[in-house]
């Protein structure tokens, strides 16, 4: 037969393929769920990586072997049984700022994904729920925080007000919620036209409960799973800006870890090595794990 | 293309950049220290505060400083970095090109390679060779890039002496000529690569994707049905569709890209913006820090502009709107 | 050097025969038998229709014969589909891409989609031609373009053929698909639902110009629509499916006044009339089987009137039997059925001819 073609790339989207039944596609129970992106070595792979990290972050203090700021060793000792990941500069043992650096890493994302869903889950609700005049200019705005370049906006901030953690939150947080916004306003779009909306209104419920009690949740996971990718993003950047040497001072981040390493990167490869690796992994896995997610709750409605 | 819809973009251009200067504004004004210090620096030299104060209408009311501020800034007059002694600007421009030819190559090399990538791989969908883009796009993507250009110096650098470890040009070496080019781009090399495999691995990744559902949809199989080749189709017809998005995301990734920039240089000591960047930050040197951000904001919203101009050229739907 | 088949096909001559296809999918519920040993015959010169709910496999099979399913998840498990002599499930593809559009064309249900919104409507249909000829200079393929547009009885076509298919209203969508496939004056055209997307009123002119396209290029026409009415106007013989099987083939006349197999009556039957008393829609009670799970035996017996729990319609699969003339049905009581339709006067079909403003 013919060989492989853009024919046969058809895919079983057509409307030729007969379903063997016919069901109906309705929000997926919790355990089928994850027993359903387990299956996939790529859902696995995420499930894994993403909890490796929270695992580790949250008991920084019962796995790091020492203190990461305190010389444990020999300086610049290449990985050995005695310090797995070798030791820095100062003697300092790498593992222990992988370690304490995975819990900064989860500090950093959890405060500013909180942040950017409540910003962008607001706006992109209110926007999609209202429509009209209040929509576009919501929109606009949004827009415009698009367009922003966070990277350099986070850098003159920190110039401007000294780096700290706080600041870099705020600072993510206010720039990275527009995306999520429009996420969240197109689905509470497809949503608002829906029956089971009508059939709330007309029974005489309030737009805020309507909102609260059947949009919202209905509108939740895909807001959910562009969340992770998204602070898969701002990973990346609070680690170029730890790069940098414009992260918190005060807490241990992979990014500065890596920062530390570029002028010992010809006698001490693994120093630049395992933090990057760290983050790789977290990206990686909150990636595959966001993808998961896509693939099972169903890009296609 | 209708100059009706040029013009349209055009316009809506204008708030953005208007908000752009805004928020530069706002940020001088909450700095610590006020806008004054920002300005000027803490140097505590009474003289030069007043003359910086009546340059920027600092002591008139607020609406009017920012029109002062807008009116500076459009005629390119960011300030004078005090640290420097010259006008911002000036600094910014000498060293603004180094910057920009990574980032170019690096736009240019990562977007018609991460294209044909991932055309080639949706067209052989689930294949190995699909399998094996897919996953090195999937790790390209998810490794911090700073990361990605120690790794490459100490693999193709420092160990095999393959690619220079640092700068732009020899020290020493040619000045002029072709001599020169080939030195600055044996240089240039590693960095971009290194840069532009980040991108590729985005770029890759949606065009695969687009075009896959591209080559389910409809007209692709009456295509096929009126006998065309599969590379005619695949290009012709799919993913002249499929670059849409592809091309939405490569106006968007600018600001991402420049990013970047900024930490590849770190890593490979090319003298771009960022050890300016840097320096700045350490002695708040608000003019040219400031600066950099216009730039870099200014490109942003002229790559969506011409991204838009693009995707109604792609797309004639667009443009009779 | 191009094998100018033409519409010359001697009438009378089977253009293609398709013999026992089967073809399965791969779904995530399990293997799909969409297509379970399928058998028909293309004249030169007639309309043959084909006839079944969503589904059933009627399109599935020419699909399978033009190459155009998903190699993924598809596969021609056996069969043959002869178009002239050459099987066409076996050719190499460029042979068969040699076929494609030039004596086999097919036109698909939803103009809208099935152009592509970036090109040009002349574009595309000089494309249809170039494909198949490839010294054709551009100038002269979009001047024929423009010809064929105009013949298919688009208005001002030279202008509206540089504009894009979104401005096109979707009759005139769909005439440019009929000019696109009979561009290269095929010997089979395959017409696919081609006016379920469209309105009442457009499905009567679009009808009418494949029926001008038929006689004036004497190409045999296959018309897959689940709608009966389209069939009494425009077809000569019929083949009605059920889950992948042929279950009725005959002349239209035949099958609308005397069906043999309980689905066929079924279909004629829920057709709504305006001349009787019927106050509700008679439909075919129950669901589409299940492919995965196919009921055993006859795959209608779960929903056949004429089962009556019957052992034989449960343990054996009818095969396709002679009725009468030219007629076959796949029923075990076909006979019963004709002798019970003869009695019951008052629940008989729609005539042939009646109009396409039956819906089915």
């Amino acid at each position: 037969m013919a060989g492989s073609t853009p024919a046969s790339a058809i895919a079983d989207a057509t409307d030729v393929a007969p379903v063997g039944r016919v069901g109906a596609l309705g929000r997926a129970p919790r355990r089928r769920l994850l027993r359903r992106i387990l299956q996939t070595p790529a859902g696995a792979a995420g499930v894994s990586l993403t909890l490796l990290v929270i695992v580790v972050g949250l008991l920084a203090d019962l796995l790091a072997p020492t203190d990461p700021l305190v010389p444990a060793g020999p300086p610049l000792a290449p990985p050995s049984p005695a310090h797995l990941m070798g030791t820095d500069a100062l003697g300092r043992d790498l593992l222990s700022g992988v370690v304490y650096g995975a819990r900064t890493s989860l500090v950093v994302v959890f405060a500013t994904g909180a942040l950017v869903l409540l910003i962008g889950v607001t706006v992109g609700t209110v926007s999609g729920y209202r429509g009209g005049r209040v929509d576009d200019a919501l929109m606009r705005v949004t827009e415009f925080f698009q367009v922003l370049p966070r990277f350099f906006l986070a850098i003159m901030a920190i110039a401007l007000f000294g780096p700290g953690l706080d600041l870099l939150v705020l600072v993510l947080g206010l720039t990275s919620w527009a995306t999520l916004a429009r996420v969240v306003r197109a689905e509470v779009l497809s949503l608002s036209q829906r029956e089971f909306v009508e059939a709330a209104r007309a029974s005489g419920a309030s737009d805020t409960r309507i909102v609260v009690l059947e949009i919202l949740p209905n509108a939740l996971p895909a807001a959910v799973v562009y969340l992770g990718l998204l602070l898969a993003q701002v990973l990346l950047l609070e680690a170029s800006l730890g790069f940098l040497g414009l992260g918190d001072p005060n807490l241990v981040s992979w990014g500065y870890l890596a920062g530390q390493a570029q002028r010992f990167l010809r006698v001490a490869w693994w120093l630049s090595f395992f933090p990057g690796v760290a983050i790789a992994f977290a990206v990686l896995g909150l990636n595959l794990l966001g993808d998961a997610l896509t693939d099972v709750l169903g890009g296609r409605r | 293309m209708t100059g009706r819809y040029v013009g349209r973009r055009l316009l809506q251009v204008l708030p953005t950049v208007a908000g752009i200067v805004l928020v530069g504004f706002l940020l001088i004004h909450l700095a610590p220290g006020g806008p004054i210090i920002a300005l000027a620096g803490d140097s505590g030299d009474d003289e030069y505060y007043a003359f910086m104060t009546a340059k920027f209408g600092l002591d008139r009311p607020l609406p009017e400083q920012l029109a002062t501020y807008a009116g500076n800034v459009l005629r390119g007059d960011l300030g004078v970095s005090y640290i420097q002694g010259r006008p911002a600007i000036d600094v910014i421009a000498e060293r603004l090109p180094a910057t920009l030819l990574l980032a170019g190559t690096a736009l240019v090399g990562s977007s018609v390679a991460g294209v044909a990538l991932g055309a080639w791989a949706a067209a052989r969908a689930h294949s190995i060779r699909d399998l094996a883009v897919t996953s090195a796009a999937l790790v390209l993507y998810a490794a911090p890039v700073f990361w990605l250009g120690q790794l490459a110096l100490l693999t193709l650098a420092l160990r095999t002496g393959l690619f220079p470890v640092q700068g732009m040009t020899t020290a020493g070496g040619p000045e002029t000529g072709l001599a020169w080019a080939l030195d600055v781009a044996r240089h240039l090399a590693l960095p971009a690569l290194v840069l532009a495999s980040q991108e590729v691995a985005a770029v890759a990744r949606l065009t695969r994707a687009g075009v896959l559902e591209e080559l389910a949809a409809d007209h692709v199989r009456t295509a096929l049905a009126k006998g065309l080749s599969d590379r005619r189709v695949l290009v012709r017809h799919a993913l002249r569709r499929a670059l849409l998005p592809v091309v939405t995301v490569i106006g968007s990734r600018p600001g991402h890209l420049l990013a970047g920039t900024i930490v590849v240089e770190v890593v490979f000591g090319w003298p771009g913006l960022s050890r300016l960047l840097l320096t700045s930050v350490q002695t708040r040197d608000t003019p040219i820090l400031l600066g950099i951000f216009l730039l870099v904001a200014a490109t942003v919203v002229l790559a969506n502009l011409v991204t838009d101009l693009v995707y109604g050229w792609l797309d004639p739907r667009i443009r009779y709107r | 050097m191009t094998d100018r088949g033409g519409g010359s096909a001697p009438a009378g001559q089977p253009v293609l025969r398709i013999r026992d296809l089967v073809v399965e999918f791969d779904t995530p519920d399990g293997v799909v038998r969409a297509v379970d040993g399928v058998s028909y015959d293309v004249a030169g010169g007639e309309t043959l229709g084909v006839v079944g709910e969503s589904g059933c496999g009627k399109t599935v099979t020419v699909l399978a014969v033009l190459g155009l399913l998903p190699r993924r998840s598809a596969r021609v498990v056996r069969g043959e589909a002869l178009l002239g002599g050459m099987d066409l499930l076996r050719l190499p593809p460029r042979r068969l891409r040699a076929v494609r559009g030039k004596r086999v064309a097919m036109v698909f249900q939803n103009p809208m989609t099935s152009l592509h919104p970036a090109l040009t409507v002349r574009h595309q249909i000089a494309e249809a031609l170039r494909a198949h000829d490839r010294g054709l200079p551009r100038h002269a393929a979009r001047r024929r373009a423009v010809e064929l547009l105009d013949a298919v009885g688009v208005a001002d076509a030279a202008r509206r053929a540089r504009g894009y298919p979104h401005q096109w209203s979707g009759g005139m969508r769909q005439r440019a698909m009929i000019a696109m496939a009979i561009a290269n004056e095929p010997d089979l055209l395959i017409a696919d639902e081609p006016t379920t997307a469209l309105d009442v009123t457009i499905q009567a002119q679009v009808l009418d110009l494949l029926r001008e396209v038929r006689g004036r290029t004497g190409a045999a026409t296959i018309l897959i629509t689940h709608d009966l009415g389209v069939i009494a106007e425009m077809a000569d013989r019929v083949v009605v499916v059920y889950a992948g099987r042929v279950v009725e083939t005959g002349d239209v006349h035949t099958i609308f006044h005397a069906p043999r197999h309980p689905y066929t009556l079924g279909l004629l039957a829920a057709l709504p009339r305006l001349d009787t008393d019927r106050q509700s829609l008679a439909a075919i009670p129950g669901q589409p089987p299940d492919l995965v799970r196919r009921p055993s035996g006859c795959a209608f017996h779960p929903r056949c009137g004429l089962h009556r729990g019957r052992n034989r319609c449960v343990a054996q699969s009818p095969d396709l039997a002679t009725v009468g003339p030219g007629h076959r049905a796949a029923c075990h009581y076909a006979d019963e059925l004709a002798a019970e339709t003869a009695r019951a006067a008052g629940m008989s079909a729609a005539e042939p001819g009646d109009g396409p403003g039956a819906p089915a």
